[in-house]
């Protein structure tokens, strides 16, 4: 079983692990994997902890309920498999500043999160603007031949790299 | 197809969980998680990104219409238009780039102990999605509407048998992945 604690598999049997795992998606739960929507749902379930049930009467709630789904499920799911599989390899580890952010920008903490908290802010504002992400859009979408989920996952790359570019080359 | 199972909301939601465990671990696996990978691809030195979505795409597309054809699953695409796919898309790929993770990704970071996603990416993230909320009904109106072409999917497009597509695309985009080998990415 020494393949459960190698620390690190071909990109080439991941990725077709996750192909055959989309085909169960499809045929047990009629649902192709996506994550992004999980977070939206998360974001009107703890809004209607602080303003009340008004929060349900946003159009955006009527159509992506702020409840427990499948998809909030899986998230929670990529959590937890994640954990198992970075215990089994022995790579777990509590970290503040990856490594490539601290030979660019340096090792204070209270930095690295301010920069992940806008990228956030922006990745789940896009998330949602676009109605999918990098699974739901990048891997399940093109899977569909969706031409929605091709010219997404196009942008994405093109935003992704223009921002990590000036970031890194230009800031950095 | 399944529907019964289908129909059964907690052995769903209990599948849901299922799935998401096999997908975190093979992300991990991957190494997707870990920034470092992450940003390698964006500045085009580390092609592990792209090498495992393409693999899955190729994998599940083959394997997905299958089962159409088989009448043993439905396609979910997602509606789209210029407004929403395009601009979305971009404003994601710059969050992408500034976080250095994506939404399933930056799951599997907290799962093996990044404090960065936890903290900056998963609290960002609920803050954008709850903005978007907020702003949906004036975005729908002037943005997202433009452009709309539905929930479109490219055999529709060109009016031809699914298959006519699935197989030259899973084909084309093995080619793909064979030369950036052969160039060494």
């Amino acid at each position: 079983m020494d393949w459960l604690t190698m620390a690190r598999w071909s990109p080439y049997m991941v990725g077709i692990g996750i192909g055959i795992l989309s085909w169960f998606a499809f045929l047990l739960s009629d649902k192709p994997i996506g994550c992004s929507t999980a977070y939206a749902r998360t974001s009107g379930m703890l809004e209607r902890l602080v303003r009340g049930n008004k929060v349900l009467e946003k159009p955006y709630y009527q159509k992506f309920a702020p409840v427990v789904d499948w998809e909030w499920m899986l998230v929670v799911g990529v959590v937890i498999g994640a954990f198992i599989s970075a215990q089994l390899s022995g790579v777990f580890q509590l970290l503040w500043v990856p490594s490539t952010w601290a030979t660019a920008f340096g090792t204070n903490p209270a930095l690295r999160w301010l920069v992940a908290l806008i990228g956030g802010f922006f990745m789940g504002l896009g998330a949602r603007w676009a109605g999918g992400c990098t699974s739901g859009h990048g891997i399940s979408g093109t899977l569909q031949l969706a031409v929605s989920s091709w010219l997404a996952a196009i942008c994405f790359f093109i935003g992704g790299i223009a921002a990590a570019m000036i970031i890194f080359h230009v800031i950095g | 197809m399944l529907t019964g199972l289908h129909e059964k909301k907690n052995l769903q939601l209990v599948l849901g969980l299922f799935i998401g465990v096999i997908f975190g671990f093979l992300l991990q696996k991957g190494g997707v998680t870990d920034y470092n990978v992450i940003i390698g691809q964006l500045l085009l030195t580390d092609f592990t990104v792209v090498k495992i979505m393409l693999a899955a795409s190729i994998t599940g597309m083959l394997g997905v219409h299958l089962l159409r054809s088989l009448g043993l699953a439905q396609l979910h695409p997602k509606p789209g238009s210029f407004g929403a796919s395009v601009i979305g898309g971009l404003l994601f790929g710059i969050g992408f780039g500034i976080l250095g993770y994506c939404p399933g990704t930056v799951a599997g970071a907290v799962g093996q102990g990044s404090l960065d996603a936890l903290f900056g990416g998963v609290v960002g993230m609920l803050i954008g999605a709850g903005v978007f909320a907020a702003l949906y009904p004036k975005l729908q109106q002037m943005i997202l509407s433009k452009g709309d072409f539905g929930e479109l999917t490219l055999p529709t497009l060109f009016k031809v048998n699914p298959w006519i597509l699935v197989i030259p695309v899973a084909i084309a985009l093995t080619a793909l992945l064979w030369w950036m080998e052969r160039i060494g990415l």
